[in-house]
């Protein structure tokens, strides 16, 4: 059995047993939903349904009713993607980066996270769709035959591999995460009272009788899932960063390009798992399972990764200048002291300075500090986007041709509006799905739930001596 | 064919593991387990073998990997071979680091998903099946050991709950199957 050292903080604090666990997760699902979430849900379906107009708008009317000129081509749409595809990369990161590296701390996040990438992900998918236009020939990205002779895609475009990149990480984040959830959907449908519920958590449990060779294989699957999906999480935005870096746009043809958009990734997603998690634990009362130490570990990373975009910025900068390239200079120069400099200083402040503040043990302890700097950052890294995408190339070679982007109404409104959507669908999520892996956390219990660490150590030697 | 089933519930998986060791040791066979969250260690002693899901992914893996490279050699090589800013695709060789992403990506795709769905299948949990285990406790905090007598003739019924009673069991339940 897996043994924790006695000085470690438990996971899972109180006297739990393993009924306990189960309660403490099903109880917010099986209870009416309080006043907030209602609330809460009603604001989110009202921006999303704002957000789906403003969509359809577009596509009734064409990709010009947004703010873009001949010089920026890419603006908002692109800054969004990106900016959502990175916040989706803390879930698989969680749950498969952390199960390899057997962080047990993960089981209390990894369900809510995994969750979040998938609807983060659904969120950045839109906008490439919406983006083509013409939305109805979205299958024209497959290599399908077709009349045109077969007239194939290009494989040689980093679009096209985003394509690819894209959706297996969505079909495979999907399968993952329902694969998780299969057992837990067992337990609710073994013990919810209300006839409708019980008839979906039966459909959702696929028949789940939790025999030991399915805990065989479920443990295998798993493991092989993390293995797969480990290399998945870093090419997918290192994918993303090629639609850039393989450009010839100064301050886009960078080198560096793909591990500072993986860290970048991981900084956004971790802010974005931290601001909900903050607010969940406190909603459904799961104070137990997910707390100081979890957001501590949380902000270590946020604090890392943050250290390493910020490596990334001076390092772009350095080399800016050293490569004695006058329009790669010029770029960089642009950025700081140009029209955009708000926006860059924005980013700086938001990126690097304030995650060096976790350094402080105190701060990275302090829930609300921490909530603020999760926001803060997620600001940053948007900023971060539409600095490389729209600085690179609002002032192009010529400078006749040099222009500025104005957000339209249709901009903004399809931006707030899949934050919207987003909302909607994880407050859904938190009403229905166990928002813990339940099977996981009580494979821990007893190496660190807290009853059973401060149990002396000649009562837990007897256990142990009968086990492998 | 009649047949009698024992189900000993008990209430912790090391009760469960320590009495299964003992049971095993008296030369009964213990048919199933069912538990809320996986056992470890329970698999050699009641004799469960790895599950070899894992070859299954690697082959399914290797599949993708070559329809990914097969497909590409033909739609960029032999079929329409591109020409872009005059750049010609040559040999499926010399374009080859052009493909590494989507290889991968579909390399990736097809273990996820192959390895997935045959786990599934195996299983035999798809949507709308059955579930089947003994009680519904066990999905939440309870642990059961099942016996059938046919795999334990050299014991009596009674002999057998006899043994059980001895490993810490908090409920014995028995059903006849047809």
């Amino acid at each position: 059995m897996h043994k924790e050292s006695a000085i470690r903080e438990p996971l899972i604090l109180g006297h739990k047993t393993y009924h306990d666990i189960t309660d403490d997760v099903c109880k917010p699902i099986e209870d009416k939903a309080p006043k907030m979430w209602y609330v809460l849900f009603t604001i989110a379906a009202i921006i999303g349904l704002y957000g789906v107009g403003t969509i359809l708008y577009l596509l009734g009317t064409g990709i010009g009713v947004w703010g873009l000129n001949k010089t920026v081509g890419w603006a908002w749409d692109i800054t969004n993607f990106v900016w959502w595809v990175g916040i989706g990369h803390a879930g698989t990161l969680i749950s498969a980066v952390l199960l390899l590296f057997r962080q047990k701390w993960r089981m209390a996040i990894n369900r809510s996270a995994e969750a979040m990438t998938i609807f983060a992900v659904f969120m950045a998918g839109l906008f490439p769709l919406i983006h083509m236009g013409r939305i109805w020939m979205a299958y024209w990205v497959l290599p399908l035959p077709n009349q045109f002779g077969s007239l194939w895609v290009n494989f040689n475009s980093p679009l096209l591999w985003d394509v690819f990149a894209i959706s297996t990480y969505l079909s495979v984040s999907v399968v993952f995460w329902y694969i998780g959830l299969i057992p837990d959907f067992a337990t609710l449908r073994d013990r919810v009272k209300n006839p409708l519920s019980k008839k979906m958590y039966t459909l959702m449990a696929f028949g789940w009788s939790g025999r030991a060779k399915h805990w065989n294989r479920f443990e295998l699957v798993s493991l092989v899932l993390a293995g797969v999906a480990t290399p998945l999480v870093f090419s997918v935005h290192s994918i993303v960063s090629f639609d850039f870096a393989t450009s010839v746009i100064p301050g886009w043809h960078t080198t560096i390009f793909p591990p500072y958009f993986v860290a970048g990734a991981v900084f956004s997603g971790f802010a974005m798992v931290q601001t909900l998690m903050l607010v969940m634990r406190k909603a459904m009362h799961l104070e137990a399972y997910i707390h100081t130490r979890h957001v501590e570990y949380m902000n270590i990373v946020i604090m890392v990764t943050g250290s390493i975009v910020g490596v990334a910025y001076l390092t772009e900068l350095f080399v800016s200048w050293y490569s004695g390239v006058e329009y790669e200079s010029y770029a960089f120069i642009n950025r700081f002291s140009g029209p955009y400099w708000w926006a860059y200083w924005s980013m700086m402040t938001c990126n690097v300075i304030s995650p060096q503040l976790m350094w402080f043990k105190k701060l990275r302890r302090s829930l609300l500090f921490t909530f603020i700097i999760s926001i803060v950052v997620n600001i940053g890294m948007w900023f971060e986007r539409f600095v490389i995408i729209v600085t690179s190339i609002h002032r192009d070679y010529l400078p006749s041709s040099w222009s500025m982007f104005y957000p339209t109404h249709i901009d903004i409104g399809i931006f707030v509006g899949t934050i919207g959507l987003f909302f909607v669908f994880f407050l859904l999520f938190a009403r229905f799905f166990p928002v813990l892996p339940l099977n996981e956390l009580k494979t821990i219990l007893k190496s660190s739930g807290e009853s059973y660490k401060n149990q002396s150590d000649d009562h837990a030697h007897g256990h142990e001596s009968n086990n492998h | 064919m009649a047949d009698k089933v024992l189900y000993a519930m008990y209430d912790d998986d090391d009760v469960l593991k320590d009495g299964a060791k003992k049971l095993v040791a008296k030369g009964v066979r213990i048919a199933e387990v069912f538990s809320p969250f996986p056992i470890h260690g329970i698999d050699p002693i009641i004799g469960v073998k790895q599950t070899r899901l894992g070859i299954m992914s690697f082959i399914y893996g290797l599949t993708g990997l070559t329809l990914a490279t097969i497909g590409m050699r033909y739609f960029m090589i032999d079929d329409w071979p591109m020409n872009i800013g005059g750049k010609p695709n040559g040999t499926y060789l010399e374009n080859m680091l052009a493909f590494i992403p989507i290889t991968f990506e579909f390399t990736v795709l097809c273990a996820a998903h192959g390895m997935s769905i045959t786990y599934l299948l195996r299983n035999k949990t798809l949507p709308g099946m059955k579930a089947d285990n003994p009680d519904p406790r066990t999905t939440d905090d309870k642990f059961v050991m099942e016996l059938r007598l046919s795999e334990n003739a050299q014991f009596s019924e009674d002999e057998l709950q006899a043994m059980l009673k001895e490993t810490g069991i908090i409920e014995l339940d028995q059903k006849e199957l047809k």
